[in-house]
């Protein structure tokens, strides 16, 4: 369990490993609170749709899961990507409906980022990483929690990095995205030097 | 007309080009391009899935509300995603295997939804084609500078085929094996956007910092 929690985090870090959500870590990275209240809302997000979507997909897409209606042999997991990106779609609407009703100071804070989530790879391929590793229902739980952190760590740190870099001078063809893509490959380096931790 | 039309095509392969001009679809981009096998056919998927997604949204733009075209957007995307991975998965199961959840996540590559919600929503089914033909095209392009430099200084191969024997099969070529990990993808993209900011100021980002130099009125 810790060690799936550990991996999710550092060693296989989505953003930095696996270059999910690169399109909105980049985008989203100028200032330290804004990216770090993004990756609240990705481990909020994250850590809920990827329980949900196990269930979704043992429920009703595997193959046998409509046992009960008489019909064994219908395999929906073809359906796995629509399906997936559907649910997510359909939470974060739900979240942020329900935080625009009951936590009205927390969504004002986190409102904005919501939207951007839907759109953000690192979601939709923690899903399907789940599935593609046969994770149970406790262990997809960690692996949400912990790959949801593990990116926004890597967005709160890279943020703060690029505050100090809008005092760098540097080549004006590299200013801005070019150097952008550097620092996250030094930031991923260093995530790679965790590959050889493991836990008993 | 002519010209105009051809310019869709043309222009995002360098100068307005999707990764590394307008930052979408970086996501998918690193992770395939370890080797030039799955680069290519990462590229022929997204460019298939776009012009159709294109084609698509652009003929049912007049008919869609703005309340709920993204989800009609995103259902679109997904079907024919899930149509262009049983496609490979039956014509070329290994590469589908090695590409992994990279083919499914064409869904939410931000490239397809960027250019449905940007280009195809306003313009006609043929430019909207074009559009999405050389979108998906400059895309390509990139994913296969990075391949072609990582395969060959990774393994020393392109396609699987040898070029620069390695020193482990009696060669003189030792293979860099940081081309193959993570970081080294990042590393050329940056010297490529790098690259071609150079060739093309008018792409380089202003200085929100410039530095002043100090005059000798500024000393008290």
């Amino acid at each position: 369990m810790i060690d799936i929690l550990v991996k999710s985090v550092f060693q296989e870090n989505l953003a930095l490993t696996f270059f999910l959500g690169i399109c909105t870590f980049l985008a989203v990275s100028k200032r330290v609170e804004t990216a770090l209240g993004l990756g609240a809302a990705m481990i909020v997000v994250q850590s809920l749709t990827v329980p949900i979507n196990y269930l979704i997909f043992q429920g009703l897409l595997v193959e046998g899961a409509w046992g009960w209606a008489g019909l064994p042999e219908v395999d929906l997991t073809f359906l796995k990507l629509i399906c997936f990106i559907g649910v997510i779609a359909a939470f974060v609407q739900i979240l942020e409906m329900s935080l625009d009703r009951f936590a009205p100071s927390l969504h004002q804070s986190l409102g904005v980022f919501l939207p951007l989530i839907t759109v953000n790879c690192a979601i939709l391929g923690g899903s399907l990483f789940m599935v593609d590793r046969r994770y149970d229902f406790t262990e997809s739980v960690v692996y949400g929690i912990g790959s949801g952190i593990g990116w926004a760590l890597a967005i709160a740190a890279f943020a703060a990095i690029r505050e100090r870099l809008r005092y760098a001078d540097v080549p004006d063809g590299l200013r801005g995205l070019g150097l952008a893509f550097i620092v996250t490959g030094l930031m991923s380096m260093g995530f790679s030097a965790f590959v050889g931790v493991s836990l008993p | 007309m002519r010209t105009s039309s051809l310019h869709h095509l043309t222009a995002p392969l360098i100068d307005n080009n999707p990764v590394t001009l307008q930052m979408l679809g970086i996501c998918s981009a690193l992770a395939v391009t370890t080797s030039l096998d799955t680069a290519l056919i990462m590229s022929l998927a997204l460019i298939g899935v776009l012009a159709a997604a294109s084609t698509l949204i652009s003929l049912i733009r007049r008919h869609l509300p703005a309340s709920i075209r993204l989800v009609v957007q995103i259902t679109i995307i997904a079907s024919l995603v899930i149509v262009t991975d049983q496609l490979l998965r039956a014509f070329a199961f290994e590469i589908s295997q090695r590409l992994s959840v990279f083919v499914g996540l064409i869904v939410t590559n931000c490239i397809v939804l960027g250019r449905a919600e940007s280009f195809a929503m306003h313009n006609p089914v043929w430019p909207s084609f074009l559009d999405g033909v050389g979108n998906g095209l400059g895309y390509g392009l990139i994913l296969m500078i990075v391949a072609t430099i990582r395969e060959l200084l990774g393994s020393g191969t392109l396609f699987g085929m040898t070029v620069l024997p390695l020193t482990s099969d009696g060669g003189w070529f030792e293979p860099l094996g940081f081309m193959l990990l993570a970081p080294s993808a990042f590393f050329i993209i940056g010297g490529l956007v790098w690259a071609i900011r150079t060739r093309n100021p008018a792409q380089v980002e202003a200085n929100d910092f410039p530095i002043v130099t100090q005059t000798a009125e500024d000393q008290p």
